[in-house]
């Protein structure tokens, strides 16, 4: 009962002091805006704000702004589940495999540290200018931050643990599919968690290069009509959108691992 | 006791990691549904000794049988309780204990009967259904147990589990571990370096010298149930076996 008091009570305070910081950067951006030269080049909040609410009613070229927000995600949830699914497969086969991990790991770790952006161009001569050059950058994002993690949970398991199923009977396939693949569970989460933010990060990128719709072509748009009240509304929509992503993995997480402290 | 109530034979056993002689020569017998812990001065290579029963290490010289056969841990059913509490902390406490006997393949309804007992057994019956991050130290040395006790193993090999307790805890599931010794039956081979931990729960103390490890000496104790640490027989019992376990 104190607990649930104590935790109630943790949440309602974070939620006030986020209010507060952020209503903090509000005002100091506005103050900015109108006492200083950065309202030269930069559009306050409440500008800002209204051209956003603004932009759910009326298209900014095609599109509303939701209308751009889901075309962003659609690409997104496309690159990001099947980068996701090809990076836990191949990181629990590194971990658990040996001969998988000395073949495919040395590759791996030289891919890892190219920025998902370095692949632009090449990813426009493989796949042309259309959405599958999108969906491979966003792919390589996930499969990145995916394949690490889930290679290091399997490699953490608690020897310990493993010894206790043997002695209770488990075979090898047992071992596997009742203790490492639970444990890292936590692990391949925490790569999801990255992997959502780069994912986001991402398609931005690709569809400032080159496409017709989006939160990113918002803001090349911006730029090229010399608007920054629109490139902050693309800057706004892609904020809120992280968040909102962060935030539901972090439920999801919390739902799917009751048991972890990671979800608590 | 009777030659074909022995359950474990350990005959001439020596086990070498390179240079270091471990263990050497030892040999000794455990019979069915006895309580025999081992002590031994810290480091004489306790857990080595345990290992080496499980089948974790292979010998370097003589022999272990479990019922007249070599030690097999896919053959044979042996429990190991580790000195961590090793519990699966994605499962709950019933699916904990229910662990060992899913990985056997049992019945359904089998599993749910004789999981519901040893929860009760232990006092986890209101507990069944939480996850380990949720419960005490205490109540996680319990689920372990209870894991090892729901498979009924021939032998039950436990290595200081309470180790990390403190005085009061441990009296509490030593008491229990008692309990379900003598209700189930199970043969208990007990490590500990707490003198008074092993007079309090044996039935024989097989007390280790240092590296390389031999048997110094079996004792037989036969103090009545239950047993009180300030008795006067308990207090001479733990003072022989520290004589015994005496390296300086």
């Amino acid at each position: 009962m104190v607990k649930r008091f104590h935790e109630k009570a943790g949440k309602y305070q974070k939620a006030v002091c986020a209010a507060i910081s952020i209503f903090a950067f509000v005002c100091i951006w506005q103050m900015a805006v109108a006492f200083t030269k950065a309202g030269l080049v930069l559009a306050g909040p409440i500008e800002t704000l209204g051209a956003f609410f603004t932009a759910i009613l009326h298209p900014i070229g095609t599109h509303t702004i939701e209308g751009h927000i889901l075309w962003s995600l659609g690409r997104v949830l496309i690159g990001f589940a099947f980068g996701s699914l090809a990076g836990t497969v191949l990181g629990i086969l590194m971990g658990w495999f040996k001969p998988v991990s000395a073949l495919l790991r040395p590759i791996f770790e030289l891919l890892r540290p190219i920025p998902p952006i370095a692949w632009i161009p090449l990813s426009i001569v493989w796949f042309g200018l259309g959405e599958m050059s999108k969906y491979f950058l966003i792919f390589y994002s996930a499969f990145c931050a995916v394949t690490m993690n889930a290679y290091s949970g399997v490699r953490s398991v608690d020897p310990e643990l493993m010894g206790a199923a043997r002695m209770l009977g488990a075979n090898n396939r047992q071992v596997f599919t009742s203790i490492v693949l639970p444990s890292c569970i936590p692990h391949i989460f925490a790569g999801l968690q990255i992997a959502v933010g780069t994912s986001w990060a991402t398609v931005v990128a690709a569809e400032m290069v080159r496409s017709s719709e989006g939160v990113g072509w918002v803001i090349i748009k911006g730029q090229d009509s010399n608007s920054t009240v629109q490139i902050l509304v693309g800057i706004v929509a892609i904020g809120i959108v992280g968040y909102i992503l962060a935030v539901a993995m972090r439920a999801i997480e919390a739902r799917l691992c009751r048991w972890s402290v990671r979800g608590k | 006791m009777e030659e074909n109530n022995i359950i474990l034979h350990v005959d001439h056993m020596t086990k070498n990691f390179g240079e270091l002689k471990v263990l050497n020569d030892v040999s000794f017998d455990v019979h069915r549904g006895e309580f025999l812990c081992i002590v031994g001065p810290t480091g004489c290579g306790k857990t080595t000794f345990l290992n080496c029963i499980t089948g974790l290490y292979d010998l370097t010289g003589g022999q272990i049988l479990v019922e007249g056969e070599p030690v097999d841990t896919k053959k044979h059913n042996i429990a190991y309780i580790f000195q961590e509490y090793s519990t699966m902390s994605w499962l709950t406490v019933e699916e904990n204990v229910a662990f060992g006997l899913k990985m056997k393949k049992k019945p359904k309804d089998v599993i749910a009967r004789e999981v519901a007992e040893v929860l009760e057994m232990v006092g986890l019956t209101k507990y069944k259904d939480y996850y380990p991050v949720e419960l005490s130290t205490s109540m996680l040395q319990r689920v372990v147990i209870a894991r090892a006790f729901a498979v009924k193993p021939d032998i039950l090999l436990m290595d200081e589990p309470y180790g990390q307790l403190d005085v009061e805890l441990r009296f509490r599931l030593e008491d229990e571990l008692i309990k379900l010794w003598q209700k189930l039956g199970t043969t208990v081979i007990f490590i500990t370096h707490n003198i008074e931990e092993a007079v309090y729960l044996s039935e024989n103390i097989l007390v280790l010298t240092n590296k390389p490890t031999s048997i110094k000496s079996k004792l037989e104790n036969s103090l009545p149930r239950p047993r009180n640490v300030v008795d006067a027989d308990f207090i001479e019992m733990r003072n022989q076996v520290t004589e015994l376990i005496k390296w300086w």
